[in-house]
Order: structure tokens, then sequence, then C-alpha cells
């Protein structure tokens, strides 16, 4: 069975020294999915790395809920391209060896 | 580390508010931060260069710095404090020249210098130019030493110095030689030598700028009946001729025989002799005899 590990959101809040409210606008932004045990709310650790990047994106270029939304929206897509990109590029170099 | 021009850095002119300035950055940054721009080097220096900027313009006392002193802002303290050590320390070492008549050399002030920045060429402040250190000596001399022009060597801090000292200087009077002070810094000129003159007066003479007062006891018959009376001056004996019934105090004034006039040759003050009458003491019984018949004779 499947392990999930879980941070409680409190312990961020001191980590990263920001209001408990930010995790849950990003939460209601639908940037982060929180996990509620009990009444307290926890994410997953391997979210942490999207979360610390939200927190840099609001404090370095005071992007709202949005527009953090809308940068992850493109990041991911760029990401995408680039996936597709580089795999357009092995398949053509496939066929410029065979000539 | 080349020079940043934070304005060029971030778009803007040396006149921009600080509402322009949080706008420029916002834009550079939304542009060049590296969570927009993944693995991309060139984004994250740009962006580290914007941060950089907008950290120094954004807060008015370092801006302030920044417009004033360029490039080597960050050491505005360090230089705005120095030149305030630089001027409480010349005070110093002139107090302490007056009394010794030497100087400090110049390694000693480069040293001073680079205790306070360090030695390296490339930094700002070394591109600071500094005047260099006036240098003050005192020179003893005696009355009859100004009496008339002269040339002396000096040594100050190592340097021999041949001064010409003109007659009728006076004593506390300074004159500064140009450029014989200390080496500036980064190409600042050189200081001044400041010499300052204590003339000490151990001659029968006073002096008072450049007349000369003396005093000349008159015996009581010279003074009743006149005479010729040979008296000295600073540079020899004349021979004065005090008329009959001269009182005790009287002065008398030897034109051109005084001091010579600083600078102005063949000028000279003036002398004044002050009679002081000598009463003849330890009489005799015939001139106690004789004065008693002046006395009644004077009185009658």
């Amino acid at each position: 069975m499947k392990t999930e590990e879980l941070i409680r959101i409190d312990e961020l809040c001191v980590h990263y020294e920001v209001e408990h409210t930010f995790f849950t606008h990003l939460s209601e932004a639908g940037l982060i999915e929180l996990t509620i045990i009990e009444n307290t709310s926890y994410i997953h650790t391997n979210l942490i790395g999207d979360v610390e990047k939200m927190m840099r994106l609001h404090h370095d270029l005071q992007l709202n809920m949005e527009g953090i939304d809308v940068v992850f929206h493109l990041l991911n897509k760029i990401d995408h391209l680039n996936s597709e990109l580089s795999a357009a590029k092995n398949r053509l170099r496939l066929y410029e060896d065979d000539l | 580390m080349a020079f940043i021009d934070y304005y060029k850095t971030l778009g803007i002119a040396k006149t921009a508010t600080e509402a322009e300035i949080k706008k420029a950055y916002r834009k550079m940054a939304r542009k060049y931060h590296p969570d927009v721009n993944p693995n991309d080097k060139a984004s994250e220096e740009k962006f580290k260069e914007v941060s950089e900027a907008n950290e120094v313009l954004s807060n008015p006392a370092n801006r302030k710095k920044y417009d004033k002193h360029g490039e080597n802002w960050k050491h505005a303290d360090d230089i705005e404090r120095q030149q305030q050590q630089q001027r409480q320390y010349a005070g110093q070492q002139q107090q302490s020249r007056q009394q010794s008549g030497g100087g400090y050399g110049d390694e000693g002030y480069s040293d001073f210098f680079e205790s306070m920045f360090g030695g390296g060429p490339s930094r700002g402040n070394r591109n600071v130019k500094f005047r260099g250190q006036d240098y003050n000596a005192e020179l003893q001399l005696d009355l009859r030493d100004v009496f008339i022009t002269d040339k002396r060597t000096l040594t100050v801090n190592g340097k021999n110095i041949r001064l010409t000292i003109p007659a009728g200087v006076k004593d506390g009077q300074q004159i500064k030689i140009p450029g014989h002070g200390g080496d500036g810094m980064n190409g600042g000129p050189k200081g001044d030598l400041v010499i300052r003159f204590s003339i000490s007066n151990n001659t029968d003479f006073k002096r008072d700028g450049d007349n000369l007062y003396a005093t000349v006891q008159l015996d009581l018959y010279t003074a009743m009946l006149g005479g010729d009376l040979m008296v000295n001056t600073f540079d020899g004996k004349v021979k004065l001729t005090v008329t009959p019934e001269t009182a005790n105090g009287t002065k008398v004034k030897l034109k051109g025989k005084g001091f010579p006039v600083y600078k102005k040759d063949g000028q000279f003050g003036d002398l004044y002799i002050t009679y002081e009458l000598k009463t003849p003491t330890k009489l005799t019984e015939k001139e106690k005899q004789l004065f008693e018949e002046l006395s009644k004779l004077r009185q009658a």
C-alpha cells in the first residue's frame, strides 16, 4: 500500500514565515490541494517545490493567485512543448542518421 | 567588478521617481524571474542585476549615496568618515609639528589610507583625489637674525629646503611655501609647507611692529644743562644732543633707526628713546651744600 507523505500547513507557516491564509487562498484558487484531517490542514510533500515557487512569484513579482495560476499553466505548457520539441528532435536525428 | 549603472539596468532616467523605479523593477522582474525562465542562466543573471539595482535605488538613503559616489556608494560612509578623520588628523599633526618642527612621511599617510580602504587599485575610493597634507614647522630665530634678509636651509620631513628669510619678519608670522607639503592621493595636488616664525628678543630694545623702543639713562646734569649723549641703536651708536632742562620720561624719536619693514627694501621703522633721569646718590657734603643753595635760589 502506498504511503502518503503529508506535512502540516502550520509547520510550513512557521518555516516560511507566511500567514495560514496564503495557503487557504492557494487552495481556493485551485493551485494546491489541502488535506484536512481532524480540523488540521496538510499538504502533500511533493507539492512543496511548487508552493515555494508560488511564494516567490507572489512576493517577488506581486502576482495574485490568478496570476500565479496563469504562470503555472504557461510554464506547464512550455514544459510540454519543450518535451515535444525534444522528442521531435530525437526522431529527426534518427532519420538524419539513416541518411 | 565593472561599474554597473543601476539606472540603465532598470531602463530609467536618473530623475525617476520612486513609483517609476518600482514600476520598472516589477516589469523587469516579471520578464527575467528565474521561476518564469526555468533553465535560463542569462535570465537568472539579468534578474540578479535588476534586483540589485532595485535594492539600491528603491532605498532613498542608498540611492542618495549612489548618486553622490557612483560605483563607490557602498563605501560612502567609509569615505565620509575617512575625510572627517583626515581633517581631525591634520589638526592633530599640525599641533604636534609646531613643537617638533618636523613632519611625517608620505608613506605613513598612505598607510593611513591603506588601512582605511585597502590597496586594490580597482577599488572605487582610489579615484577620489585628496590634496596632500600641509606640513607645519616652527623656525626659532633671534631678533638680530631677522634684522637683515638671510638665507637658511631647513630640513623638513627629510627634505632640505633653502629658504630666504626676509628682513623684518615678525614673531608668529607664517609663510606658506606651496607644493612642499605631503604628496596628494590619487593624483591630488601636493600640500603646502607652512613655516611659523618664533622670534625671541634678547636685546635691550622692545619691538612693536617696525618701531623699536629703548630707555636711556640720563644724568641729572646733562638733563638740566644739556649736552651730547652716545646712545645704542640696533645697528650701531648715534650721538644725541640733549636739550637743556630735559624732563624725566621725555621721548625722542630717531626716524629710520627702527626695524626694517617686511619686504620693503630700504624702509625702516623709527626708534623711540625714552630718557630715564638718574639722580645722583652718595652726595658729598659739598654737593649737599650746593644743592641746598640751589634749593634756596629756587624758593626765592
